[in-house]
């Protein structure tokens, strides 16, 4: 594929060009995006909370697939940002642009203060460490029932109109806008973040963390950065949950969330933009199928997922589709 | 009189008990495979649900089913380290976490879909629901023998690490795993038993926790989080650093519900939290 | 008198009770081509290790041209011009070879936090990439996913990552470890040509290679510096052909 692309290119520089050009499958995909007004409408709030698992896919797929940075709470930050979103709303400012960028604002503030730490770990510990901060948050979040509601969940979110105008509405149709439009935002700025040397920088740390000191990069100074970044896009997918669906619970916060957020990704395939939108959308409709009767056995369906994916399908049901293209290339 | 401090202290100490042998096992073979076993309850609870199915359905003595929930256990850690695990040993971090995550994921469907949501009642006889009086302070005769257990096996794991040949070649394992291998140890096979061994264990574990946390399909998950604890404040591969590590924590999440019930496990995870920033290689851990 | 491009005093290490360096002085003098030789084991590597931090010494110093840089860490003496290259390949098994020199370029010069632009409008870094890429004969295969590679052209992809650095020391161990014979000729043909103003330290087993390609060389065995001189001189030195001719006839 790629050496297809190189002898057409002129030069390094067009070849490095053409790889982040958009394709024409990736504007089909947005323009799909917008077929539930039409084709769904009943179905838009689950479009909208397909769209929010997306963005919070994305957010961990700029850290654990593109910086290789294995999270087991990265749920802690969706839950700060939807806690803080409906906090914001409970006590009065229910003003829904100004609620986001706060909450991400404090996720993304969080994110930055323990990634201080998360810079400094691999392996077993950076997967310990995740999971601690994890159950501590969502133990926080318990023991604080004064503000959070406790187990009972936040009560008494009011979000006002978008922009003055546009009420949020029973089917869903201002909340799928909503949370489509700053998905798409979002995406573009993580686009631009991939391809750009910063991008690179972190696949780089993907690739092989030990090099990266003796090419002198400053490895901990950039995962940082996209941790604090990650966090914060986790943070204003939480809160756009909180104010599409004017609750928030406990389980925002929870090792659950972090670990389907796990699945969604790696069953559309991590390191690629788009691996977290689509395992988001094949993993909410699924959701929605199966686990209207039997919550619980909804988890048996994630872990044989799980478990097929990994001795399976290795970079995802992309990763196995770009794989496909490949080999039906060459024939 | 002993000051009520004493009962917090020996029931925090059978807590403690009871999460060594749940962990003992995980901190083992990660020590020597650094492979991350997130499944590791769910061995525990398959232990504890045989259990339950021997003691109430099949009305069999409650000591003659520990040793079937290790077998079992075991037996079940075997045929996932041959089928699904080996294939894994060498594949990133994440990779495991999934596997073994999924598993779990499976695990407390089935246990849900099998035994129900609810918590199983476990029917002992009258002889190990008593206490003892000493010094005006009751002391619960199955936490007495809970300690009895954990202390007989804790020396017999001792023992064995020290002064077998097996033991030897575990140690060599989880000191350098490249060295051992070439010194020629199959590394591999001393790994599979190992698993079995600590898998079995977490199955005791998981029997004998049924009496004092209970047991329902969540208990792979909440557990691990424990074992985890455990494992990363003593140190990979050290039984030592594993006990102390269990007696502390057991003592203190007891001590922390009984005076300060309202931070919950708070406390706890703020604990662990803080020594993994600090000793990443656990208080006891060499690495 | 002019410093020492790259300087040791006094440099040692012990694992446990192994020690690997002991007591090591080195000096590069500007533009050398000195080789360093020792059996397997004779803490080579480590003394690599120890000049670029990725390895503390248990003692001694190290001066890189003016400047003590014992206490720095290993990225400060990148940014300050010492560089190096790995025995067993260390690369980036899924960028392109002109990704991977891209990001060292980008890193020296400062643009790698740049998070807004396309990195293809970074036109000065990429052309100077594919500058060395070129140099080191890898301008064909440069994009395609560095694990593809064959071996030979990964082993010339860890020296072009080195570069990209501009060093002013460049330290390699083992530049043709693993490549056969018939084409490590190639790989030290490229080194041979780097520029003159690099000082370059080199690792290499195989003696033909050393006496032709180095000025200077030093004989470590058990982590001490056996002895050092030119090859004329090493090559006429009796203990060194007991002890690492030697041993090489027979391993
Ligand atoms: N991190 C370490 N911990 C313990 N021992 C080590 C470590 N690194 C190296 N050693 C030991 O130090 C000694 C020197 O190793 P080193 O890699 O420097 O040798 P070398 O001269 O480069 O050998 P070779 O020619 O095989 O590359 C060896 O005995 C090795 O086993
Ligand atoms: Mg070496």
């Amino acid at each position: 594929m790629a050496s297809a692309v190189a002898t057409t290119a002129s030069s390094p520089q067009a070849y490095l060009r053409s790889l982040a050009r958009w394709k024409p499958i990736e504007i089909a995909f947005w323009l799909a995006t917008l077929l539930p007004f039409a084709l769904v409408p009943n179905y838009l709030s689950l479009a909208s909370q397909i769209a929010i698992a997306g963005l919070f896919a994305l957010s961990l797929d700029l850290i654990l697939g593109y910086a290789g940075i294995v999270s087991l709470g990265h749920a802690a930050f969706f839950g700060i940002g939807a806690y803080t979103a409906g906090i914001i709303s409970k006590y009065g400012w229910g003003e829904p642009i100004s609620g986001l960028m706060a909450s991400a604002a404090l996720a993304g503030l969080v994110g930055w203060t323990t990634s201080f730490i998360i810079a400094r770990f691999r392996h077993l510990a950076l997967i310990m460490l995740t999971l601690g901060f994890g159950l501590l948050l969502a133990e926080l979040a318990n023991s604080m029932s004064w503000l959070t509601g406790g187990v009972d969940g936040l009560q008494g979110i009011h979000t006002w109109d978008l922009l003055g105008l546009f009420h949020f509405d029973l089917y869903g149709f201002t909340a799928y806008a909503y949370s489509l439009t700053v998905l798409f935002i979002l995406f573009i700025v993580a686009r631009r973040l991939i391809n750009s040397p910063f991008g690179l920088a972190l696949r780089g740390i993907r690739e092989n963390w030990i090099r990266m000191p003796a090419i002198g990069a400053p490895s901990r100074a950039h995962i940082r950065a996209i941790y604090t970044i990650a966090a914060a896009m986790a943070g204003t997918a939480g809160a756009l949950l909180a104010q599409t669906t004017e609750t928030v619970s406990l389980d925002s916060l929870s090792f659950e969330r972090s670990a389907e957020l796990l699945v969604m990704l790696v069953l559309g395939g991590a390191g690629r933009l788009y691996g977290g939108l689509v395992g988001a959308i094949i993993f909410m409709v699924a959701r929605d199928q199966f686990s209207g009767t039997t919550p619980q056995y909804w988890y048996f369906w994630i872990g044989v997922l799980l478990v097929a994916v990994v001795t399976l399908l290795p970079n995802g049901i992309l990763g196995g589709l770009s794989n496909i293209a490949a080999r039906w290339r060459k024939t | 009189m002993l000051p009520p401090i004493f009962g917090v202290l020996f029931d925090g100490f059978a807590y403690g008990m009871l999460l060594f042998l749940l962990s003992v096992g995980q901190s083992v073979t990660l020590g020597m495979m650094n492979f991350i076993n997130l499944a590791h309850c769910s061995f525990a609870m398959l232990g504890g649900y045989v259990t339950v199915l021997l003691v109430n359905r099949y009305g069999w003595p409650f000591f003659a089913a520990l040793p079937i929930a290790f077998l079992a256990a075991a037996l079940a850690s075997v045929a996932f380290e041959r089928t699904l695990y080996r294939r894994l040993y060498r594949a990133s971090d994440l990779d495991q976490v999934l596997l073994t995550i999924g598993i779990t994921f499976i695990s407390v469907a089935a246990a849900a879909y099998i035994f129900t949501t609810a918590q199983q009642p476990l029917q002992l006889p009258a002889y190990l629901r008593g206490s003892l009086s000493f010094m005006g302070l009751d002391f619960a005769v199955y936490r007495l023998i809970l300690i009895g257990i954990a202390l007989a096996i804790t020396a017999l794991l001792v023992a064995c690490l020290e002064y077998t040949r097996f033991g030897a070649k575990i140690r060599a394992a989880v000191d350098n795993e490249r060295m051992a291998r070439g010194l020629g140890i199959d590394v591999d096979r001393a790994f599979a038993l190992t698993f079995a061994l600590g898998s079995g264990l977490a199955g005791l574990g998981g029997a004998l926790a049924i009496e004092i946390v209970g047991l329902d399909p969540s208990f792979a998950f909440t557990y691990l989080v424990y074992v985890l604890i455990v494992v990363s404040v003593g140190g990979l591969g050290s039984i030592g650093g594993s006990f102390a590590a269990a007696a502390v924590l057991g003592i203190s999440d007891i001590a922390g519900k009984y005076y300060v019930p309202q931070l919950g496990a708070f406390l706890i995870y703020l604990v662990m939290v803080g020594l993994l920033m600090w000793r990443p290689a656990g208080l006891f851990g060499k690495r | 008198m002019t410093r020492p491009a790259l300087l040791t005093r006094g440099l040692s290490k012990s694992f446990g009770s192994l020690v690997v360096a002991r007591d090591i002085a080195i000096s590069l003098p500007v533009g050398a081509r000195y080789a360093l030789i020792g059996p397997n084991g004779a803490g080579k590597t480590t003394l690599i290790n120890l000049m670029t931090g990725m390895l503390a010494p248990d003692a001694g110093r190290i001066f890189l041209g003016d400047d003590d840089i014992t206490n720095f860490d290993p990225r400060e003496r990148v940014r300050r011009g010492l560089a190096r290259t790995f025995q067993i390949n260390t690369l980036f098994p899924g960028l392109t070879p002109l990704e991977a020199v891209t990001l060292a370029v980008c890193e020296r010069r400062g643009i790698s936090r740049e998070f807004w632009r396309n990195i293809a409008s970074h036109r000065e870094a990429i052309d100077e990439a594919h500058d060395i890429l070129s140099r080191l004969r890898l301008a064909e295969e440069c994009y395609r996913p560095t694990r593809e590679l064959p071996y030979g052209r990964q082993r010339l992809l860890e020296i072009a990552l080195a570069l990209a650095t501009r060093p002013k020391v460049l330290l390699l161990d083992e530049p043709a470890a693993g490549v056969p014979p018939e084409e490590s000729g190639e790989i030290f043909e490229v080194v041979a040509g780097l520029s003159d103003d690099l000082t370059l330290l080199f690792i290499e087993h195989d003696m033909h290679v050393v006496f032709r390609f180095a000025s200077h060389i030093i004989v470590l065995v058990g982590g001490a510096i056996y002895t050092e001189g030119t090859p004329a001189e090493i090559s006429a030195h009796p203990g060194v052909r007991e002890v690492y001719l030697g041993t090489r006839r027979h391993g």
